[in-house]
């Protein structure tokens, strides 16, 4: 059988696959406009012509729909080049704004079209490819779109040029949609919902699917099922089509994984204090009032700017930036009357940062007190004022708003009583560190305390700070308390140790404290059975009486108070033991 | 004239009111001293005989303090202290106690404050009681 063979490599001929998929599973690069995996080939931009040759004879096919029979085929052959110039060419006439087209011509050396570009094709980017059609009608099956007219006057509109009705503003179109050329705001006028991205923010979008952060474990997409097309109208599957291992599959569920543990860590972190409710800075209205975590972002090699520290409302560089210490924190009248303790020491890293990526701006702390106590922290702090610049100004602010496209603070500084208005381009407040939300639900369900606050208490304050009341229960990092990396570091491998500690004993240990009975006095009765909440009692069906199973009964003594006759005790915390301690606390100086 | 000094037990569980009067301990918090605690693995290991005999013999106020419903250690414990201690409060007027005598509070192991609080409050309602003097009621 002959051989199919692209660019000198030679494959079996597969005639269910065009010759772009088998070009595409081996690499070899043929430029496409008008294709997409999750659309039937169309052939309408022909930008991904071929020479096929075939028993000596020479065509010109595009790639796309040309079945991967046997023969030869060159991708980037003398007539391939010429006919995909000439396209260019004429693709450049119709579409001259695109900036994608003008780059594709570009590479296959076209600047100038020889064609005339008409006044009112100035400013077109559309090239009349038709996906954008297709992908609304096949994939999203709502037909909101369509063409008219025919030849040069040809283009994409809605049916009689009215605001779409039966547009979903999935924005499939303006996804697909190769030169930029069409936005769903030309095709409706509902509201478009874009997905802010949790990670980021609300920095930057995301899609319906995607990788929760870069690091995330499993490193694998997840699904949106409140946006997904196919879960919300049962459409779209593009990304099932764009998968070539076929991973995809819609009908995984969220389940619970039941393990058996023989310790647990609580690691539940913190969350910010809610800048909505902060009215005088706001109530988080303000593009450029952003929090700490917000600016930890901006200056991410890997966040929604790529490093470079931008304001969010223009994406301009800032050239005065205020940051705002404490807010939420330290000011038990209005919200959290806690210390945040990191808060000092990012709003410098933050501040010098800055300094570092915009060497002309100016960096403002409004703070009041400074809390650098921890190892070589005081000395960052000179550092950050004396080699960077960071002016730090020692007051609380009174009120952040926007005028004219400036962030206005007003503060005061308490060193020279003087009020002070800066008028900066952004403003970062370091919001109050305040416990998990779920903490509380996940504290009842673990039988551990938590404070005032919602952070989880530990079993001593000073002596056992990495445990909790509750057996084989260990705290880590802030979901005990406010507390910077090597603290929680420190307490967490603080918390492993003690887990290792506890798995390294042959035996466990139990309080001798257990419930007994008396047979004699036992009467048989039961309500000690049905008051343990252990199921360490039961009722012995021969002798009448109740057993205790001493390896499940914990010496709450539930029973014991319950039993009518007193024929239960509790080992070593005897009815008479507790009359004695009375006796004592009786006889003490007092009354 | 010495003041009343009233003679208050305390009835507190291990895992949460006993934490909390440690936290208001090591918080170098005050409070009224006229009290003497016992400790209870839980507030539920409390019978209400206990409680009789301590006002028999001489306590003026007893104070139950157990965890938080739903916090209890032992699962339940501080339900059935609660039926018991309702029901008790019920009966005691019968033996010639003031209920208020009695007093149930649920003190996590976060609340010293509040541990704190209570007992001054709690100390305070006994002074205006005054003196239980059971022991001239018997015959």
């Amino acid at each position: 059988m002959e051989k199919l063979i692209i660019d000198g490599i030679e494959t079996e001929p597969d005639p269910s696959k065009t010759v772009l998929e088998v070009a595409q599973e081996l690499g070899i690069h043929i430029p496409t406009l008008c294709y997409h995996r999750s659309l039937s080939p169309y052939g309408a931009c022909r930008i991904c012509t071929v020479e096929i040759i075939w028993r000596g004879r020479s065509r010109l096919r595009t790639a796309c729909t040309y079945p991967a029979w046997e023969g030869e085929v060159k991708t980037n052959s003398e007539p391939v080049r010429g006919a995909r110039k000439l396209l260019l060419e004429l693709m450049l006439a119709e579409a001259p704004a695109s900036v994608e087209i003008q780059e594709l011509a570009r590479e296959y050396g076209v600047e100038q079209s020889r064609f005339k570009v008409g006044d009112e094709k100035k400013d077109n980017r559309c090239i009349q490819c038709g996906l954008c059609v297709r992908m609304c009608e096949d994939v999203m099956g709502v037909s909101a779109l369509g063409h008219k007219n025919r030849g040069y006057r040809r283009s994409v509109t809605t049916p009689f040029d009215r605001e779409s009705d039966v547009c979903t503003t999935c924005g499939a179109c303006e996804f697909i949609c190769p030169t930029g050329a069409i936005t769903v705001k030309q095709i409706t006028d509902r509201p478009v919902t874009r997905i802010a991205s949790e990670f980021e923010l609300g920095l930057k979008e995301r899609p319906c699917i995607y990788v929760p952060f870069p690091q995330a474990v499993p490193n694998k997409p997840v699904i949106d099922r409140d946006h997904c097309m196919f879960f919300q109208n049962d459409a779209c599957r593009i990304c099932e089509a764009v998968c070539q291992p076929q991973a995809i599959d819609y009908k995984q569920e969220e389940k619970i994984v039941d393990e058996e543990v023989g310790a647990i860590v609580v690691a539940t972190g913190y969350e910010l204090f809610p800048l909505e409710q902060i009215g005088e800075y706001g109530s988080g209205r303000y593009k450029n009032v952003i929090t700490g975590l917000q600016f930890e972002r901006l200056l991410s090699a890997s966040g929604p700017t790529a490093g470079e520290v931008r304001r969010p409302s223009d994406w301009a560089i800032p050239k005065e930036v205020v940051f705002v210490s404490c807010v939420g924190s330290r000011e038990p009248e209005l919200y959290k009357p806690y210390c945040s303790k990191i808060c000092c020491m990012y709003t410098l890293k933050h501040a010098m940062l800055y300094k570092h990526r915009v060497p002309d701006g100016q960096p403002y702390v409004f703070y009041i007190d400074v809390r650098a106590g921890g190892k070589g922290y005081e000395e960052f702090y000179q550092r950050g004022i004396e080699e960077d610049g960071v002016l730090y100004l020692r007051g609380k602010v009174s009120k952040i708003f926007e005028e004219d496209g400036k962030v206005v603070v007003w503060g005061v500084d308490t060193l020279t009583g003087k009020k002070v208005e800066i008028a900066a381009d952004m403003a970062v407040l370091a919001s109050a560190i305040v416990p998990s939300e779920d903490a509380k639900e996940l504290a009842n369900k673990l039988k551990m305390a938590i404070d005032e606050h919602g952070f989880m208490t530990e079993a001593h304050p000073k002596l056992r700070p990495v445990e909790s009341l509750t057996f084989a229960v260990y705290l880590a990092g802030c979901a005990q308390a406010p507390k910077d990396i090597p603290e929680a570091v420190a307490q967490a491998s603080g918390a492993a140790s003690k887990v290792v500690a506890l798995f390294s004993e042959e035996e466990l240990h139990h309080e001798p404290t257990i419930a007994t009975v008396d047979e004699d006095l036992c009467s048989g009765c039961g309500v000690c059975v049905s008051v343990c909440p252990y199921d360490a009692r039961e009722h012995d069906p021969e002798k009448h009486v109740a057993k205790v199973n001493e390896v499940l009964c914990e010496g709450c003594g539930s029973c014991i108070a319950a039993c009518p006759s007193s024929a239960c005790q509790l080992v070593n915390f005897k009815d008479c033991q507790i009359f004695e301690m009375l006796k004592a606390a009786m006889s003490e100086k007092g009354s | 004239m010495v003041d009343f000094e009233p003679k208050i037990i305390y009835f507190i569980c291990k895992w949460c009111t006993s934490a909390g009067a440690d936290l208001a301990g090591t918080s170098r918090m005050e409070y009224n001293p006229f009290g003497v605690p016992i400790r209870f693995f839980c507030s539920s290991r409390l019978d209400p005989q206990h409680i009789l005999w301590a006002f028999k013999n001489g306590a003026d106020g007893v104070f139950v303090g157990g965890c938080h419903p739903g916090d209890c250690h032992y699962q339940d414990g501080n339900y059935k202290t609660r039926r018991r201690i309702l029901l008790l409060k019920r009966i005691l007027p019968q033996f010639g106690i003031d209920d208020a005598r009695l007093r149930l509070e649920w003190i996590s192991a976060a609340e010293g404050k509040k541990f704190t609080q209570l007992v001054d409050k709690f100390t305070d309602q006994i002074k205006s009681l005054g003196p239980l003097n059971l022991k001239s009621l018997e015959v």
